[in-house]
C-alpha cells in the first residue's frame, strides 16, 4: 500500500482552477520532484495535502486514511511536515524555539501540569530541548540556536525550517522550493544535504523545485505540471526528452 | 398590524438609516484603503455638532455659515488625524494603527469634556423642522423628511465623485492594490488625505443631523454611533460604499422595526447593533456586498 | 540520535535561562527575599498607612492581576481582544450576588425584587470570587467559540461587541443585577493580602504558562498562525487557552474590585475600563510580563496623582477650577505617544531577570525572543 495517494484532487477558487485532476502515488522512501512553470499549481498541491486549502474534488489519502479536508495541525500530527515557499519561521522566536514549537504537538502533559511544572511535565520537556538541540546539530546550527531566526542568513534560515518540520517526526516531508535563491554551489551543498536527512531520519519526500539541475539529479521520479494539469511524469531522464515539457517551458527560463 | 402604523416606522427607520449610512461611508472609504477601524471617526461628528453650537451661539454666526464651517473643520481635523496618529504608522503591524485609533477617539471625547464641558447642551431647532408633515395618514417631521434628503444629496455627489473624477479613480486603485497604485504614479499619501477629508467631512454633516435629531449634544454623542455605523459598514461589505450605504439603511430600520415591535426590548436596542454584527462576521465575514480576501500561502 | 554535550554551553545556558529563569544561582534566593520582603510590607502597611494609600496598593495589585490577563491574550497570543470590561462584569456581579448579605441585597434591590435562589445566598468571598471567575471564563468559551477565527481588527471589534452587548443585558435584567441602578454596600472583603495575593499567583500562572511549551505554541500563534498550524499547533485550542483563562483572571479580578469599591453599576464596564487596561499592556509591552507590572503600577498612582487636576485647587492665593476629563486626555495622549514613539512601550518583549539586574547573564547578545 502507498503512503500517500492523491486521486482525482482538485481545487477551484472562485471558480478559476488551480489544480484539476491531480494523481499521485508515493511509496515510502521515495523521493518524487513536482515541477512546471511559475503559477502551474505546485504550492496549490502542497496545500491542498497539508489541509491549508480544502480540495474541490477528490480523495487524499496518507498511511491508509482518508484526510481530506483535515485541519492543518491534524494531517502534520498524522505524519506530514513542509516548508514554505517563502520562508515562514517565527522570525522573532530563536532557533531553538522555532524547533521547540513543533514538539509542542507530542506534548502529553495538560496546561495545568505545564504551569505546576509536575514531574511528567519536566521530563518531557526536557526530552523536547534535548530532541530539538540534536536536530540543530545534524543541520549544523547548533551554534546559532540561541540567535533570533529572523536575523539567520538566507541558507541557515531554510535549513532551519527544514529541521523546524523534522522536529514534527514527520514520514513524509513536503520542501517548497528549498534551493531558491541559492547559487549552484549552494543548490548542491542542498541536494547532499536533502539525501542526508532522508537517510537518517528515514523521510519520504515530495520536493518542489525550479533548479533542473538539482530536481533531475536527486529525484528518482517527477511530475510535471502545467496550468493545474499534469502534463508528464516519470523519470528524469523521460521528462528531459518529453515533448509536452520542453513545450510548455519553453520560452521559460528555467535558473538552473 | 395597522398599516399606517407601519409607514410611521418605516419613515423613522429611513431616516436614522440614512444618517448610520452617510457616517458608515466613511468608516468603509477609510478601511479600504488603510484597513484600519477608524474608531475616532464618530467623534468626528460630535466635533462638527458643537463647532455648529459654538459657532451660532457663541460667535453668533448664521446657521448656514456655521454649517459650513463645522463641515469644513471636520475635514481639515479628520485630515490631521491621519497625518499625525496613523501616517507614522503606516508600515507598522495593522494592530498599531488600531491602538493609535484607539486612542484618537478617547482623546477627542475627552478633550470635548474639557473644553465643551460634560454635561448635555440642548440644541435649537427651528421650528420649521419639527413641524409635522401629514401624508396619507403617516405625519412626518421636517426634518425626518429633510435628513434622507440631504443624504441623497450627498450619496449622488459622493458617487459623481468616486466613479466619474480622476481623484476618485485613483481612491478606488489605491484601495485594490496600494502598492501597485504607486508604481502607477498615484500620489498615494494624496489620495489618502483626501479619503480623510471627504469621510470626515460626510460624518460632519451626519453629526448636525444627529444633534438636530435629538435636539442635545455632549461629548460621547459620537461613541454609539460611530460603532453602530462600523457595524453597518461590516454588514454590507467593509471597503464597499454602496455597502455601506446599504447596511446603514437596514441597521437603522431594523433598529426602529426592534423596538416598535417588540417593545419589551426597548432596552436592547443598542445591542441590536451588535448582534448582527457578530451574526455578519460569523456567517458572511464579507458581508452583503462585499468581496472574498483570502489570504496568500 | 542524542547527541548532548558535544557544544559549547553558550546556546543552552540561554535555553535554560529562557525555561527555567535560571539565569543566576542567586536568583531563587533573592525571589524568596523580594517576596518576604511583600509580605513584611504589607503586614507594616495594614497597620501604618492611611486608608487612602492602601486603597492605591489595592487597585495596584489587582491591576496587575488585570493587566497580566489582558497581556496573555494581546500580548502573548497576538489576539487583540477588546472584551475585558465585559468579562470584569461578569465576575464583578457574580460575585457581588453570592457574597452580599440577604439583608443588604433587600436593601438594594427595592424597585424589582431579587430573583428567589440568589436572594438567600451568603458565600464567603473566596468562594465567590471563584465562581465569579468560573462564570466569566464559560463566558469566554462562549465567545470566544465563534470569535477566534476571526482576525486582527474584527476580533477586536467582535469582542468589543460582546462586552457591550454584556454591559447592556446586565442594564436590563433587573432582578438579577438591579439595572442601572447598580448594587451597593458590597462586603469589603478586599485588602492587601487578597488584592497582592492575586497579584501574585497571577504572575506566577501566567509567568510559567508563557515560559511552558504551551507558552511557546502561543507566542507561535502571535508570529504566524500559518505556520504554527503546519507545525502541528491546533489554533482553535490555544487560542481558546489563553482567551479563557485570560477571561477567568478578569473575572476574578472584577469581583475583587466589586469588593475594593463596595459599589458597582453598568456604566463601569463600559470601553473605557477595557481601555485603562489596554493602556497598561501597551505601555508596558505588548508580551512583556514585568512590563505589566511597572506600567500597573505607574498607571494605577499616575491616576490618582491626576485625580488633582480634576478636582478643584485652593492654592491660598488662587484657586484653581478643576478640569474634569483632563486624566483621560492626558491617559489617551500617552497610549498614542508610547504607539508612535515607543512602540515596544516599557519592557518590548523583554523581561527583568535576576541574571539581568545582577550584570551575571552570560555574554550572549541580547535579542527580543528571551521571554
Amino acid at each position: 500500500m502507498s503512503l500517500l495517494h492523491l486521486q482525482g484532487v482538485g481545487k477551484k477558487f472562485n471558480g478559476l482552477t488551480a489544480v484539476s485532476d491531480f494523481n499521485l502515488s508515493m511509496e515510502s522512501g521515495e523521493l518524487v520532484g513536482l515541477i512546471g512553470p511559475n503559477g502551474a499549481g505546485k504550492t496549490t498541491v502542497f496545500n491542498l495535502i497539508t489541509g491549508v486549502h480544502k480540495p474541490t474534488e477528490g480523495r487524499i489519502v496518507f498511511k491508509g486514511e482518508d484526510i481530506t479536508g483535515l485541519r492543518p495541525d491534524l494531517i502534520t500530527r498524522r505524519g506530514i511536515a513542509r516548508t514554505f515557499q517563502n520562508i515562514r519561521l517565527f522570525s522573532k522566536l530563536t532557533a531553538l524555539e522555532n524547533v521547540l514549537v513543533a514538539n509542542h504537538l507530542r506534548l502529553r502533559s495538560s496546561p495545568v501540569e505545564a504551569v505546576i511544572r509536575l514531574g511528567r511535565y519536566r521530563s518531557e520537556e526536557r526530552e523536547m530541548i534535548g530532541y530539538s538541540r540534536s536536530l540543530l546539530e545534524a543541520v549544523g546550527l547548533a551554534h546559532v540556536a540561541g540567535e533570533q531566526a529572523g536575523s539567520l542568513p538566507y541558507g541557515q534560515q531554510r535549513r532551519l525550517e527544514i529541521a523546524r518540520a523534522l522536529a514534527t517526526r514527520p514520514s513524509l516531508l513536503l520542501l517548497d522550493e528549498p534551493a531558491a535563491g541559492m547559487n549552484p554551489v549552494e543548490a548542491q551543498e542542498l541536494m547532499d544535504f536533502i539525501r542526508q536527512i532522508r537517510q537518517e531520519f528515514d523521510l519520504t519526500i515530495l520536493l518542489i523545485e525550479h533548479h533542473m539541475r538539482v530536481v533531475m539529479g536527486i529525484c528518482e521520479r517527477i511530475l510535471v505540471l502545467d496550468y493545474g494539469v499534469t502534463i508528464a511524469q516519470g523519470s528524469p531522464a523521460d521528462i528531459q526528452k518529453d515533448q509536452n515539457v520542453i513545450s510548455a517551458y519553453l520560452g521559460v527560463e528555467t535558473d538552473a | 398590524m395597522d398599516l399606517a402604523l407601519f409607514f410611521q416606522h418605516l419613515a423613522n427607520g429611513i431616516s436614522l438609516g440614512s444618517l448610520y449610512a452617510l457616517i458608515a461611508i466613511g468608516y468603509t472609504m477609510v478601511y479600504g484603503i488603510l484597513r484600519l477601524i477608524n474608531f475616532a471617526h464618530g467623534d468626528l461628528l460630535m466635533m462638527s455638532a458643537y463647532i455648529v453650537f459654538y459657532g451660532m451661539l457663541v460667535f453668533a454666526l448664521p446657521w448656514w455659515l456655521s454649517v459650513v464651517l463645522a463641515v469644513l473643520l471636520t475635514a481639515a481635523l479628520g485630515m490631521g488625524i491621519e497625518r499625525a496618529a496613523y501616517r507614522p504608522l503606516r508600515d507598522s503591524p495593522r494592530i498599531s494603527v488600531l491602538i493609535s485609533a484607539i486612542g484618537v477617539s478617547f482623546f477627542l471625547q475627552n478633550l470635548g469634556i474639557v473644553v465643551f464641558g460634560g454635561r448635555a447642551k440642548a440644541v435649537y431647532r427651528p421650528a420649521w423642522l419639527a413641524a409635522t408633515i401629514d401624508i396619507g395618514g403617516v405625519s412626518i417631521t421636517t426634518l425626518a423628511l429633510l435628513i434622507p434628503g440631504v443624504t441623497l444629496i450627498l450619496l449622488l455627489m459622493l458617487s459623481h465623485l468616486v466613479y466619474r473624477t480622476k481623484t476618485g479613480m485613483a481612491m478606488r486603485a489605491v484601495s485594490r492594490d496600494y502598492d501597485t497604485a504607486r508604481l502607477m504614479g498615484i500620489d498615494v499619501d494624496r489620495i489618502i488625505s483626501f479619503t480623510f477629508v471627504t469621510g470626515s467631512a460626510l460624518a460632519a454633516v451626519g453629526g448636525i443631523m444627529w444633534a438636530l435629531r435629538y435636539p442635545q449634544i455632549h461629548p460621547m454623542i459620537g461613541v454609539m454611533p460611530g460603532l453602530k455605523c462600523f457595524v453597518a459598514a461590516v454588514f454590507g461589505g467593509i471597503g464597499n460604499i454602496p455597502g455601506a450605504v446599504l447596511g446603514g439603511f437596514l441597521l437603522g430600520i431594523g433598529e426602529i422595526m426592534l423596538v416598535a415591535f417588540i417593545p419589551n426590548l426597548a432596552g436592547y436596542r443598542d445591542a441590536f447593533a451588535f448582534v448582527i454584527l457578530i451574526l455578519t462576521l460569523l456567517f458572511r465575514p464579507t458581508g452583503l456586498l462585499g468581496e472574498k480576501m483570502a489570504e496568500k500561502v | 540520535m542524542r547527541r548532548q554535550g558535544l557544544k559549547p554551553p553558550g546556546a543552552f545556558v540561554r535555553l535554560s535561562e529562557a525555561y527555567r529563569q535560571q539565569p543566576s544561582r542567586w536568583g531563587p534566593l533573592l525571589t524568596t527575599v523580594i517576596i518576604l520582603c511583600l509580605v513584611s510590607f504589607i503586614h507594616w502597611a495594614g497597620g501604618h498607612l492611611n486608608p487612602y494609600q492602601v486603597r492605591i496598593l489595592n487597585l495596584i495589585g489587582i491591576n496587575i492581576g488585570l493587566g497580566l490577563s489582558l497581556n496573555l491574550i494581546n500580548g502573548f497570543t497576538g489576539q487583540f481582544c477588546l472584551g475585558h470590561a465585559g468579562f470584569m462584569a461578569v465576575g464583578a456581579y457574580t460575585a457581588t450576588l453570592l457574597m452580599m448579605p440577604p439583608a443588604v441585597k433587600q436593601m438594594n434591590f427595592f424597585m424589582v425584587p431579587l430573583v428567589a435562589p440568589l436572594r438567600q445566598v451568603e458565600l464567603p468571598f473566596l468562594a465567590a470570587l471563584l465562581l465569579g471567575g468560573l462564570l466569566s471564563a464559560l463566558m469566554g468559551v462562549f465567545i470566544g467559540a465563534p470569535v477566534l477565527r476571526l482576525r486582527g481588527d474584527y476580533l477586536a471589534i467582535a469582542t468589543l461587541g460582546f462586552s457591550e452587548i454584556i454591559r447592556i443585558v446586565i442594564t436590563n435584567i433587573r432582578s438579577v443585577t438591579n439595572g442601572a441602578l447598580g448594587l451597593k454596600g458590597i462586603p469589603a472583603y478586599t485588602d492587601l493580602w487578597w488584592s497582592w495575593g492575586f497579584a501574585l499567583l497571577t504572575l506566577v500562572v501566567v509567568s510559567r504558562l508563557i515560559h511552558s511549551s504551551y507558552g511557546l505554541a502561543f507566542k507561535a500563534i502571535r508570529e504566524d498562525e500559518i505556520a504554527a498550524e503546519a507545525m502541528g499547533v491546533g489554533l482553535f485550542r490555544h487560542k481558546m487557552l489563553a482567551f479563557t483563562l485570560g477571561a477567568f483572571i478578569a473575572g476574578v479580578g472584577g469581583g475583587f474590585l466589586a469588593s475594593l469599591l463596595t459599589t458597582i453599576d453598568p456604566n463601569m464596564f463600559r470601553f473605557t475600563l477595557t481601555f485603562e487596561i489596554l493602556l497598561i499592556v501597551v505601555l508596558g509591552g505588548m508580551g512583556s510580563i514585568t512590563g505589566t507590572v511597572i506600567a500597573a503600577t505607574i498607571v494605577t498612582v499616575l491616576k490618582e496623582v491626576l485625580r488633582g487636576v480634576e478636582a478643584p485647587m485652593d492654592l491660598g492665593f488662587v484657586s484653581l477650577p478643576g478640569i474634569p476629563g483632563m486624566r483621560m486626555v492626558i491617559f489617551s495622549l500617552l497610549l498614542i505617544v508610547v504607539v508612535l514613539f515607543y512602540r515596544e512601550g516599557i519592557m518590548g518583549r523583554r523581561e527583568l531577570s535576576w541574571g539581568r539586574v545582577l550584570g551575571t547573564r552570560d555574554k550572549t547578545p541580547d535579542r527580543g525572543a528571551d521571554t
